[in-house]
Order: C-alpha cells, then sequence, then structure tokens
C-alpha cells in the first residue's frame, strides 16, 4: 500500500485496489436487491450444473460397488447404461440442457448489467470528472462482478449438490452416500462455483467496457 | 499579452455537432483569456453554446478547430492519463444537479478525488472534514446525499470540487436547482473561496444574482462571444438586462 501513496510519483491518478473492493463492495451493498436479482440468476444456473454433475457422481459410486441391484435402480432412475459401462459419463442430451442453461444466464447476467450501467452513466460521469480513468471504471464493475460471482456461485453449487445427494437419499437409500466419492463430488461442486464466477465475469465484461469508454461529458447530458 | 497570467485562453475554438444529417454550429469562433484569481460568469441564453464552451474549458469535450490552453498547456495535446490528472487536479467541476455519487456518504464524495491523487485514507479524511467545515457542513459528513437538501448537496459538491485545491473551479449553472436564497448562499460561498484560495472560478449561468459577484462577465450569444464586461462597467448594462433574455 505505502508504495503507492508515496509522493515522488507526479502527475499519476491512482485507485488502490483496497479501495476498490471497498467502493464496489459498498456499491453492491446499497444496491442489495438489483445486485440480487443478478445474483440469483448465477445461483439457479450454478445449482443446476452441481446438482447435474453430483448426481453423475452418486451414481458413478453406486455403478462402482458392482451390485446388479443398484445398477437396475439406475437404469430405473433414468440413466441410459450399457452392459459393459463402468460410469455413467453425460449424454448428450445432459449436456446440451446445460450449456442451455448457462447460455441463458450469460445474457440475463449482461443484461442485468447493462441496466446496472445505464442506472449509473451520472456516477460514472461525475467519477472521470474527478479524475478516473477508464480502468478504474472497468476495475469496479469487474469486481461487483466477481463478489457477486463468487457469493452466487458457491452458494448455487453447494445447494446443487445438496439437493442432487437428498435426491439420491431418497431414491437409492442410504447406499448412495456410503459408496460416494466425496472427492469426486468436491471437485464437481469446486468445478461448478469456477464456471460461476467465470460467467458472471464474462457477463460483466461487455457492460463495463461500455461504462469504461463513456465520454464524461455524454454522461452528463443524460437527463435523470 | 498582457502581464497577468492567463489560467485559460481559449482560441478561435469552434464545435459542430451531428445532429442526424444537420451539422449544427454551436460555437463560431471563440477567443477567451481568463485570467487567473478572477470570478468570470458567462451569461447567455440557453442555446447559446454557453454550455458547448464550458465543457471545452473543462476538457470534457474537444473542439472541432481550435484550441484550449489550461495554464498555457493546449489540452488537445495530452493523452488519457494527463487529461484525468488535470481533471482531478486542476479543475474543479460544480454541477448543476450537484451529481454527488448517491452510494457515498457526503465525506466520502469528498475525499474520493483525493484518493485518485494518491493521498492515504487518513489524510483524505481528515482534509474533506475540514472542508465541509468550511462550507458548513462539519457535522453531516455521514449522511448520504439522499439525506441532505438541495442546498447541502450542492455545499458538499463545492467541498468535493476544493478536495485537490486546484487552481480553476468549473461551475455548470450552480444556483439552477436551488431556491432564490439558498442559490445566494451558494454563490457567496463561491465568492468568498474564491477570495480566500484565489482559485479562479468560471461559472456558466443565466441566474443574474452572479453578477453582482463577478469579476468579469463573458457574454455569450449565437456561438460567439458578444461582449465582456468588467465589473465596473457591469453597474451601466445592468438596466438592460431585463431586455436580454
Amino acid at each position: 500500500m505505502s508504495s503507492i501513496e508515496k509522493d515522488g510519483v507526479n502527475r499519476l491518478v491512482v485507485l488502490p485496489f483496497a479501495k476498490s473492493v471497498e467502493i464496489s463492495f459498498k456499491s453492491i451493498r446499497v444496491r442489495f436487491f438489483r445486485s440480487l436479482i443478478t445474483t440469483i440468476t448465477l445461483v439457479l444456473a450454478v445449482s443446476f450444473l452441481s446438482f447435474v454433475n453430483v448426481g453423475t457422481d452418486i451414481a458413478d459410486g453406486l455403478l462402482a460397488t458392482g451390485d446388479i441391484n443398484l445398477r437396475q435402480a439406475l437404469i430405473r432412475a433414468g440413466y441410459d447404461l450399457e452392459a459393459q459401462d463402468t460410469a455413467v459419463g453425460s449424454s448428450p442430451k445432459q449436456r446440451w440442457i446445460i450449456i442451455l442453461s448457462l447460455l441463458v444466464c450469460a445474457v440475463g447476467i449482461i443484461n442485468a448489467q447493462l441496466m446496472a450501467v445505464t442506472e449509473r452513466f451520472r456516477e460514472i460521469g461525475t467519477m472521470k470528472c474527478l479524475g478516473a480513468l477508464d480502468r478504474f471504471v472497468l476495475r469496479l464493475f469487474v469486481l461487483e462482478a466477481a463478489m457477486q460471482g463468487l457469493a452466487g456461485a458457491s452458494i448455487g453449487a453447494v445447494a446443487g449438490g445438496f439437493f442432487s445427494l437428498v435426491n439420491a437419499l431418497l431414491s437409492f437409500g442410504t447406499v448412495a452416500v456410503a459408496a460416494l466419492s466425496w472427492s469426486d463430488v468436491a471437485l464437481s461442486v469446486l468445478y461448478a462455483t469456477l464456471v460461476g464466477i467465470l460467467l458472471s465475469l464474462a457477463g460483466v465484461l461487455y457492460p463495463a467496457i461500455v461504462a469504461a469508454k463513456m465520454q464524461p461529458v455524454e454522461a452528463m447530458r443524460v437527463e435523470q | 499579452m498582457s502581464n497577468t497570467h492567463n489560467i485559460v485562453r481559449v482560441s478561435d475554438v469552434t464545435k459542430k455537432f451531428q445532429l442526424g444529417k444537420v451539422a449544427v454550429e454551436a460555437l463560431k469562433g471563440i477567443n477567451l483569456e481568463i485570467a487567473a484569481g478572477n470570478y468570470i460568469s458567462i451569461m447567455g441564453p440557453s442555446g447559446s453554446g454557453k454550455s458547448t464552451l464550458f465543457n471545452m474549458i473543462g476538457g470534457l469535450d474537444k473542439p472541432t478547430s481550435g484550441k484550449v490552453f489550461i495554464d498555457e498547456v493546449d489540452i488537445a495535446q495530452l493523452d488519457a492519463y494527463e487529461l484525468a490528472w488535470l481533471r482531478c487536479r486542476k479543475i474543479g467541476y460544480i454541477f448543476q444537479t450537484f451529481n454527488l455519487i448517491q452510494v457515498m456518504t457526503a465525506l466520502e464524495n469528498v475525499t474520493l478525488p483525493m484518493t485518485f491523487a494518491g493521498m492515504g485514507n487518513d489524510a483524505a479524511v481528515k482534509k474533506g472534514i475540514q472542508l465541509l467545515d468550511l462550507v458548513g457542513l462539519g457535522d453531516r459528513f455521514r449522511h448520504k446525499p439522499s439525506e441532505l437538501s438541495g442546498g447541502q448537496q450542492q455545499r458538499v459538491a463545492v467541498a468535493r470540487a476544493l478536495a485537490n485545491d486546484p487552481s480553476i473551479i468549473l461551475a455548470d449553472e450552480p444556483t439552477g436547482n436551488l431556491d432564490l436564497s439558498t442559490g445566494e448562499e451558494i454563490i457567496a460561498l463561491l465568492k468568498e473561496l474564491s477570495r480566500e484560495r484565489s482559485v479562479t472560478v468560471i461559472s456558466a449561468t443565466h441566474d443574474f444574482k452572479m453578477l453582482n459577484v463577478s469579476d468579469q462577465v463573458v457574454w455569450i450569444r449565437d456561438g460567439r462571444v458578444d461582449k465582456i464586461e468588467d465589473r465596473d462597467e457591469l453597474s451601466i448594462s445592468l438596466g438592460k438586462i431585463g431586455t436580454k433574455e
């Protein structure tokens, strides 16, 4: 921190990272409901991804027991298993549904973030008049998205995994949990979280660039 | 080529806007020199090009042709970083609509430009409170803009404009959204600051209350400088003001 506050560098405008985080965090807190809507889109999509992936992990665990009854139960539950299959794997249909749900989620996030940028034209313009650089504005929006992404994606991933487990317990009984590889579940949840954060960042990129490139005078011209 | 230091020099500035297929010439060749430390009012009816000229001086917009110098630096030559630095350190802006950042408290609004200027947090908070004291809001620094009246918000904006001890304060219709007495308070505050801190105040306005405190009035009409009057000449033409609008 102290290196930033050195007086030696002249003609420089700065926004320390810690301060950016503080501003972004406050911004989310103040606009809690708007942030919540963006975040909920993400929670739903990520929890679906996590639900499906953890479900696959559970099925793999059941299959690994080699129990023929469990194999029949899996087929009854809707898994397409050939005689020689030792892992469930994801079907093309499943992959498409997941990709579609993530796509819809990304569009939703872009939409919500564009609205947020429009709402904040004046704020962005004011910041620029006070000496903010394009990248300060970009950084603030990306940080906000990262925080929303982290919160939404981890809640979604854990919730999806949890419901998948409950679902398995109800369908197959306790053996579903007993046969389960917990490290696989952890990986699936982590994977879903990462995908969610990436989605959130990808969704904010275009709106944030629009905001950052804006000329202050344009921002001021907007009627309130 | 006068002896006084010109803080702002505008030379043959024109500005064209493309409105659909029609090109509108908002400024048709403006020449203007503003001496440091003065209180200048740019007067003119709406649509006269007053706001456009004002944005040029503030480095918020670029002229179609001609040059704007701030402290004898051609601002067209500055890159994005230097321009940001200029906005941050040299110029303080005050707007008609206050333009405080709604999600921040009064104090945070005032300290933000100091953060951009690289000032440490403690020093910024200390100076921020001093500035809010100066504009008479020392006890309300924790309030959000929505919890303040229009006049109080404009006071916060004045404090924010002073944050980095700028040499120029640009005020665009600073009293436009205020009632008569609050407007007068803000004008008095600006005048006092201009005198005590020898800041050049340039304000675009059609508020005639401004005339009393101005050292110089620049009348803009139809994209050109109509006339420039010094303070002592003003009283003579004051009688005609009513017919001007």
